[in-house]
């Protein structure tokens, strides 16, 4: 069937920074020369901002290079950093302050803002409306449009209005072909179509796998006498070590009387008995967090992976007729554990790149390569070489032999050599009944909560009847293989709870897919053993709606 | 016949929304925004009129601070031929619209206004009513069908326990419950032409209505939580409480 | 000072919905020391009248019996309430939170140029009422500054005054005029084996605890013996027992029976957010530790499989 088509100069796919920057710097350069363009940027999220949840400590960098005057602005950066405290978390009790000298220079936040990324968004958005952006939120990149010469030509919305069954409703709309000169994916960590043109064009060919963490995050509103607003507090330790897995925890005072707090928890766990929901909800009780949280009220909740590979697993950006951009590649600066000023420094660099194409008349779909030159020659290649060793260090030789590494190279001395570290986080997983079981403690309700419970405060909706967006390529293997050799994982994984393993009344078990309670972070897509789930859109809109995130 | 279709931001019904902790209000910082539910059907009913021919034009109104723009471009999007926005930052009560309402249905020489039943923040299912007192119309609220014909429009009404079937002289007021209808979605193509329609602007004061509040809310708070009750050990023994709540 | 309740009814029946709204008058009257009277709008009513004049605490029955009125058609209606309440300096006007009640009050309100307070569910002073926003999710105080009050009750909110024990007198009105803007054409009940969903008196809803969508049936002849309309969790939806419709919860249906009766439902928050307004809610679930209950008022710790034949045969 013949689509209905709209052209565009650029068609970016993801409402982030990354997306966002590009929109915006393009539309400025075209702007101040006279020249028109057409930009269009497709959501999934029902509005910009829905989708997105970060820590977040803002570097106003490369915000100060897009928006000089952003204060002016009203940039939503409101909270600056004011005290910076490092801990090591030894068991459920005890804690170490680690003193600054000894944290890596990249851990320092002074001249940094505590803020929502998605309200970050919401402004950016703005912006680019006012420059002449054309926005849509709730419209969902299903499919990349390939030209017959193979480069990319634009994306293809989603179908709204399909039944369980795939079957058009009543309130049918077929999706749409929106053609481009260059198209920009800019999807956030593991987005679909990303990986589809990393596979397709060999973009990672030669670099390190990508590795991932997960983010759970929540939302507290304090008593105002425990609220120091600009307090950053970050740490690591228990409760992952107790399963010898890795990761970090954030809380940061902000305005009104909140805070945020979360966990990272890195997925090369071995552990299959591990559940990073469950290691956060854990982690609220050490006496650190809990002396913020006790007499609080958790107002929302929300979980993202994160792509932390950094330089090393840094994937080719450029292909024919498309670029690659932000966490969608894998910019994220994990030593920072900062992901915003790069994402919209590789969005910057990328609109430099396309402006002069796009007015130079031609037909597009050439293979910017180089974008490699100029990313080379930015702060944003500097920073990332800089802390290339950060997360391979910490993945080799653990936390605290890792993180010396880091501190020396950081603050004293740049290291000659490049830590590799080679093995995908879905290989890590050892046998079950090969590790220690865990055993998490019932949540209390006060500080701790059910899943069911959590994902309400995402403000997670779905149309109901819709095909499923979370696709085994073979439905056997969650229960032939995933089952007996790891206790199925994804039933832990999971932070929305979507995956189950039931028994059906009549001693058989079948694989349960909530799909919708999934919240976009993309977890089943990575840790999969088998790399059997495969994540795409629902119909555009579904998903969570973060506020304030 | 010009149909009149009123349209009311409110924060989107996915979001969980929760009393400040002064209890002034709920907080709606950086929540979704949407068009009511109710309204959305509003709109559909309108626009399945003009594809009927029933109608020749669908205007959408609201009534609000600039914001509620957005609401009124999607109406556009979803068909609706211009809107009209009654500028007003004051807090908006159901009465304060069905003024504004009234002077625009006047000015506009309107054959039908849809509305909502209700929106899904206030709750109050007032306004359709108040609008139609006040023009002397007669109103057709919770109506699950509308069909035009003979000069009058005749509403089938969700009414407790069943459906009621009534004949109103037009012009008339309807007011939308959810089985109506199933409203479409705006396609891109749509919504890029929406945010070119102009918008027509007007004040409340240049509609020389006085818009302000009756009601003061003094506070906002959450509802009590629900407390455990009573262990009972039996099937009988539950029958028998049951007996006495009142309830079986 | 005066306070009027505007009585439900069909023309032969007065709907208990009255009693619960007759309360709420009371509590008024009991703080403003002023009487209640309870007005029967209707054709051919008389079978109401008497009805009417035995609730307890009222005054006086005001009756008009006129056929412009006899299907409560708000356009003839509100006029003649409108110059009532001016009349008899009523300051209290009150309907039953019902699609009847909520279809008139704001027309005379209107007609009065007074704000009305809707589904009110308490009275804290004369013109200080709570009522319920965000579909319950917060409970407003508000202060009126209107001299007249026309309110809607929710009769979930009060209990119902006795309907037997009353001796009002009986008041003629005026007739009321036909004012020909709309007409009756048909009403019908729909009908169902089961009531629905969201206006039926009593709840009966399975969860994944149901474990097939054939284990229903044992919920179905529960249904039956009580008039319940029977519902579901997502859970069970999910997981295909049953069809979305019958989904109770935050993206289904709200549901606020008198009686709502949770079997293998877990209680996840999803769920309560659809259900948590009814007024007794029971649960029957074999494991202890289900968070259903603790909000059920009626907890039964037991294996649904052998309750649900039981609550069958004992009902």
């Amino acid at each position: 069937m013949q689509r209905e088509q709209m052209e565009f100069d650029v068609v970016i796919v993801g409402a982030g920074p990354a997306g966002l920057s590009t929109a915006c710097r393009l539309m400025q350069q075209a702007n101040e020369a006279g020249k028109e363009l057409s930009i269009c940027v497709v959501e999934k999220g029902a509005e910009v901002g829905a989708h997105i949840l970060s820590g977040a400590i803002i570097e106003p960098r490369a915000l100060n290079e897009l928006f000089p005057n952003w204060e002016e602005l009203g940039a939503p950066l409101s909270v600056p950093v004011t005290e910076d405290q490092i801990y090591f978390l030894r068991d459920s009790e005890k804690s170490i302050k680690v003193s600054n000298i000894m944290t890596p220079k990249s851990m320092h936040n002074h001249g940094n803002y505590i803020a929502s990324v998605g309200n970050l968004c919401r402004w950016l958005a703005e912006q680019a409306e006012n420059l002449g952006v054309e926005i849509f939120p709730g419209f969902a990149a299903d499919r990349i449009v390939y030209g017959e010469d193979g480069r990319v030509a634009g994306i293809s919305t989603g179908d709204m209005g399909l039944d369980s069954e795939g079957k058009p409703k009543a309130n049918y709309m077929a999706g749409m072909d929106l053609l481009a000169k260059y198209t920009i994916f800019s999807e956030g960590c593991r987005g679909h179509l990303g990986k589809e043109l990393i596979a397709k064009f060999d973009l990672d060919d030669g670099v390190d796998p990508q590795h991932y963490g997960l983010g759970i995050k929540e939302l507290w509103e304090i008593p105002n006498e425990l609220h120091q607003p600009g307090l950053v507090l970050h740490g690591t330790g228990w409760p992952l070590s107790d399963s010898a897995s890795t990761g970090g925890f954030f809380l940061y005072h902000t305005d009104n009387n909140q805070i945020v707090v979360g966990l990272i928890t890195d997925l090369n766990y071995s552990n299959p008995h591990v559940s990073p929901y469950d290691e956060f909800q854990r982690m609220k009780h050490h006496p650190l967090i809990s002396k913020y949280l006790s007499g609080g009220k958790r107002i929302s909740y929300g979980a993202r992976a994160i792509a932390k590979g950094g330089l090393n697993s840094l994937p080719k950006m450029t292909m024919p007729g498309a670029l690659l951009l932000g966490c969608d590649a894998g910019t994220l600066n994990f030593s920072k554990i900062k992901g915003t000023h790069t994402a919209m420094k590789s969005g910057i660099l990328a609109a430099d790149v396309l402006f002069p194409e796009l007015i130079s008349q031609g037909n597009g779909g050439l293979d910017l390569v180089q974008y490699k030159e100029v990313f080379k020659q930015s702060w944003l290649h500097d920073e990332l070489f800089k802390s290339r060793n950060f997360g391979a260090a910490l993945h080799k030789y653990g936390t605290l032999v890792g993180g010396a590494l880091n501190v020396i190279e950081q603050n004293i001395v740049s290291f000659p050599f490049t830590l590799h570290d080679t093995a995908p986080d879905y290989a890590c997983l050892k046998p079950a009944d090969e590790c220690k079981s865990i055993n998490y403690p019932k949540p209390d309700g006060l500080l701790s909560f059910d899943k069911p419970s959590s994902v309400f405060l995402s403000n997670t909706y779905h149309e109901e009847d819709q095909p499923c967006h979370l696709k085994l390529k073979d439905g056997d293997v969650p229960l032939s293989n995933n089952l007996p050799v790891f206790n199925e994982p994804a039933q832990r994984y999971c932070p929305a709870g979507v995956y189950e393993v039931l028994d059906d009344g009549n001693g058989a078990k079948r694989f349960q897919i909530n799909s919708q309670n999934c919240v976009h972070c993309k977890t089943c897509d990575i840790k999969d053993p088998a790399q059997n789930i495969t994540w795409t859109v629902p119909e555009g809109a579904g998903g969570p709606s973060y506020p304030n995130m | 016949m010009k149909v009149l279709v009123a349209v009311k931001r409110v924060v989107d019904a996915s979001v969980q929304v929760r009393v400040k902790a002064d209890k002034t209000a709920v907080d709606l910082a950086n929540v979704k925004m949407s068009m009511n539910p109710f309204c959305e059907i509003a709109v559909e009913e309108a626009i399945r009129l003009k594809e009927s021919g029933i109608a020749e034009e669908v205007i959408v109104v609201s009534a609000g601070e600039d914001a509620c723009q957005e609401q009124l471009r999607a109406g556009l999007a979803l068909g609706a031929d211009r809107a009209i926005h009654i500028q007003s930052d004051a807090e908006l009560q159901p009465l304060a619209v069905a003024k504004l309402l009234h002077k625009v249905v006047d000015q506009e020489n309107i054959g039908l206004v849809i509305l909502g039943k209700q929106s899904i923040d206030g709750d109050n299912n007032q306004t359709g009513q108040m609008l139609a007192a006040l023009a002397g119309m007669p109103q057709g609220t919770f109506a699950s069908n509308v069909v035009i014909e003979n000069g009058e429009a005749v509403v089938t009404r969700e009414v407790d326990g069943g459906l009621q079937q009534i004949g109103l002289k037009l012009p008339a007021v309807v007011t939308t419950d959810l089985r109506l209808n199933e409203p479409r979605y705006a396609s891109l193509p749509n919504i890029m032409k929406a945010k070119r329609k102009p918008v027509a602007q007007i004040t409340a004061e240049e509609l020389g209505v006085d818009v302000a509040p009756r009601l003061s809310t003094l506070e906002v708070n959450d509802p009590p939580a629900r407390a455990s009750g009573k262990r009972v050990g039996s099937v009988v023994e539950l029958i028998d409480a049951l007996k006495v709540e009142g309830v079986l | 000072m005066s306070i009027l309740v505007i009585a439900e009814h069909d023309n032969n029946q007065l709907k208990s919905a009255t009693a619960n709204t007759v309360a709420a008058a009371q509590k008024l009257s009991a703080l403003m020391g002023s009487s209640v009277d309870l007005a029967v709008l209707g054709q051919d009513c008389q079978s109401v009248v008497t009805q009417a004049s035995s609730v307890e605490g009222i005054d006086n029955v005001l009756v008009a019996d006129s056929a412009a009125v006899a299907h409560q058609l708000p356009e003839n209606l509100a006029p003649f309430l409108a110059d009532l309440v001016q009349q008899k300096a009523i300051t209290h006007v009150l309907f039953c939170s019902t699609a009847q009640g909520k279809n008139v009050a704001p027309r005379v309100a209107a007609l009065l140029d007074v704000a009305q307070i809707s589904e009110v569910t308490d009275i804290i002073d004369e013109a200080t009422f709570i009522r319920p926003t965000y579909a319950g999710n917060a409970l407003a105080k508000v202060k009126t500054s209107d001299p007249i009050k026309v309110l809607t009750i929710r009769s979930t909110a009060f209990d119902g005054v006795d309907m037997t024990s009353g001796a009002a007198s009986v008041v003629a009105l005026s007739d009321v005029k036909d004012q020909e803007l709309s007409r009756f054409i048909t009403e019908s009940v729909v009908e169902s084996d089961r009531p629905e969903l969201t206006s039926a008196r009593v709840v009966i809803s399975g969860g994944r605890g149901m474990q097939n969508g054939e284990n229903f049936s044992l919920l179905e002849s529960v249904a039956d013996k009580i008039g319940a309309a029977v519902g579901a969790s997502r859970a069970a939806v999910d997981a295909g027992y049953v069809s979305n419709d019958m989904q109770v919860g935050q993206t289904g249906k709200i549901v606020a029976p008198d009686l709502y009766i949770a079997v293998g439902i877990s209680g996840a928050i999803q769920h309560l957010a659809g259900m948590k307004e009814s007024k007794v809610i029971v649960a029957i679930n074999n494991d202890e530790e289900a968070p259903i209950f603790n909000v059920a008022d009626l907890s039964l710790h037991a294996d649904l499989f052998e309750a649900l034949p039981e609550l069958e045969k004992t009902l």
